[in-house]
């Protein structure tokens, strides 16, 4: 089985988010960049099904230069080989474009992604994939079995969640409990140096929109302490203060 | 300007962020909706009170579920038919999987998370709210058409519109968009959802087990509340994945979240940073969710909550 995974390289979850340049770039000092987690996610299940049916798996990150200790950790995690797309992710549609026009050059039975990036949360790449691949879509998948050419998959919907049975290939935007997080292991960090990291150059440059400027949200007021034996004061509060009950 | 609203139905109803969508739209110009599935005529003609001019009906019960490609080809069929700019839906996973792919097909530039109304006096800017709730972007849409999925709970519904109009809209639909078999489906009944809700108590590793929830769930009851956990919760099947909020999971943006037993990991608060109101009860005064909450309680969830809800009661009866 022939599956790619495309990832991002994110500021780590934990990260302060600033941004510099009169708010027009976003400031990454001091901050320590991962794998998506719902790419995470995703690539977990591909090594987990490679190992089952053999095959090969390719990450994919469109990003600049800066991105390849995040492709090599995804080596280091079990993928077989990466490729970097050489240019800015500059909007979902032009890394939508340049993810479907890699996977034209691969026979991929699967495409896996996250479900949608910790940075911009649009969660709209997988469609935007399969639309221009002309393949099936699903997020946000919680499961996913393969046996030969069919997949069972399970997807989130709101309030619950749908089993479904569909043919390979496909396109698939991933997260938990998909498959647990794996860590690299240090075999896999030593056998990453040496797998192949292909670098490409972008296809095609068009994007549909544009950054203006970036904003911060209001900073929060100081939280008001209630005494555990007063609820009748939080109750007070919640109806005649912030008036939401 | 003329809009075109995708319209979600749960259990025959529109959903509450549709009605969301339909006010955004209505704001900016002149809105057409478009409803996929089985739902009443009456309940559909109710679009108008949030702002619809007319709501086009695809009945087809092959649509009933929400299968993606079927999905995306009735909405950009209808998006050309009415000679809409902008298509406006609510961010949802549903949503998300479908207008991915109408982008495409519409070549219509794609804004996620839109938190505030269009500036236009040059271009078309709209606000999204990235790095989950930690930051904003103000983005110009360079296309022709365009399409915004809202963040729920963010526009306020307009109410004072009149009925809309309800047309069919038939879509011959290839079998071929049909290849995705759903084989079952699981859904809670009759449960706020928690996306939607406009009061979500939450509950976390403090609750020490699922066998205590009912403190939760009677709270959540008397507040017309949806109910939530933390990710260890959900890892540990206390509670199903779908109530898992946060930085992996649902993000929330209700008037009011009740957080109990949680102690405010970055993650956690990542998914809840947009609500109006936070209310924190932690038996920890160090517990790092206070810093994030409007009201505290330092105390015993087991103590705390019972009188809570009896207090809560008394002064909504
Ligand atoms: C990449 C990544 C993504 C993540 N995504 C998410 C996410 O989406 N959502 C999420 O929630 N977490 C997420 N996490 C995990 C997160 O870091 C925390 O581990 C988690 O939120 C902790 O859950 P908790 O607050 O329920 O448990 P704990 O941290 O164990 O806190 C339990 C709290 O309960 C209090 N308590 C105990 N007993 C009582 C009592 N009787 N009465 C009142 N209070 C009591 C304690 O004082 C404590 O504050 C993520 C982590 C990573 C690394």
């Amino acid at each position: 089985m022939n599956i790619l995974v495309c990832i991002t390289h994110v500021p780590d979850t934990t990260s302060r988010i600033a941004f510099t340049e009169n708010n027009t770039k976003f400031d990454k000092n001091g901050v320590q960049f991962i794998i998506g987690p719902y790419d995470d996610y995703a690539l977990a299940r591909a090594v987990e099904l490679k190992e089952a049916n053999g095959g090969k798996v390719t990450v994919l990150n469109v990003g600049e230069a800066e991105t390849e200790p995040t492709l090599r950790k995804a080596l280091a995690i079990g993928a077989d080989e990466a490729i970097r797309v050489n240019a800015f992710p500059s909007d979902s549609y032009f890394v939508a474009k340049q993810i479907a026009d890699v996977a034209k050059q691969g026979e991929y039975d699967l495409i896996l992604m996250g479900r949608e990036s910790i940075d911009f949360n649009g969660g709209m790449v997988h469609g935007m994939v399969g639309e221009m691949l002309g393949l099936p879509s699903f997020s946000p998948v919680m499961v996913l079995e393969v046996e030969g050419n069919t997949a069972k998959i399970t997807r989130e919907i709101e309030g619950g969640k749908e089993k479904l049975e569909v043919n390979l290939p496909f396109v698939a935007g991933c997260q938990e409990p998909i498959a647990e997080w794996k860590i690299p292991n240090m075999r896999g960090i030593m056998s990453a140096r040496t797998k192949p990291l292909n670098v490409v150059e972008p296809t095609d440059n068009t994007k549909l929109t544009e950054i203006a400027q970036y904003e911060l949200p209001a900073p929060k007021g100081a939280v008001k302490m209630i005494d555990a034996d007063n609820v009748e004061e939080l109750v007070n509060l919640l109806k005649n203060e912030a008036k939401v009950i | 300007m003329s809009v075109l609203v995708f319209i979600e139905t749960e259990d025959g109803k529109i959903k509450k962020s549709s009605r969301e969508a339909i006010s955004y739209g209505a704001a900016i110009g002149e809105v057409t909706a478009i409803a996929l599935g089985s739902v009443s005529n009456e309940e559909l003609a109710s679009a108008g009170v949030n702002g619809a001019t007319k709501v086009l009906h695809a009945a087809d019960e092959k649509l009933n579920a929400g299968l993606i490609q079927p999905y995306t080809e009735v909405i950009a069929k209808a998006f050309e038919s009415t000679g809409a700019e902008v298509l406006v839906t609510a961010k949802s996973s549903l949503a998300d999987a479908v207008v991915g792919r109408v982008s495409v097909k519409l070549g219509a530039a794609l804004a996620s998370n839109v938190s505030e109304l269009p500036k236009t006096d040059s271009g078309f800017v709209v606000k999204q709210s990235i790095y989950t709730g930690k930051a904003f972007v103000n983005t110009t849409l360079t296309t022709d058409k365009k399409i915004l999925a809202i963040k729920k709970n963010a526009i306020e519904l307009k109410t004072d519109g009149a009925a809309a109009s309800v047309e069919a809209f038939d879509v011959a639909l290839d079998d071929a968009l049909f290849g995705a078999k759903i084989t079952s489906s699981e859904k809670a009944e009759g449960d706020v959802l928690l996306p939607e809700a406009d009061i979500v108590v939450s509950g976390g590793r403090g609750l020490k087990g699922p066998e205590n929830w009912g403190i939760i769930e009677d709270l959540a009851k008397t507040l017309g509340a949806a109910t939530g956990c933390s990710k260890p919760v959900s890892d540990m099947d206390w509670r199903p994945h779908h109530e898992h909020v946060g930085q992996t999971g649902v993000k929330v943006s209700p008037s009011l979240y009740i957080a109990v037993g949680i102690s405010g990991a970055i993650q956690h608060l990542a998914g809840v940073n947009s609500s109006k109101y936070i209310v924190v009860i932690n038996k920890d005064e160090e517990a790092p969710f206070f810093k994030a909450a409007d009201y505290g309680i330092v105390g015993d969830a087991f103590e705390v909550l019972p009188k809570l809800n009896e207090a809560l009661k008394k002064a909504l009866a």
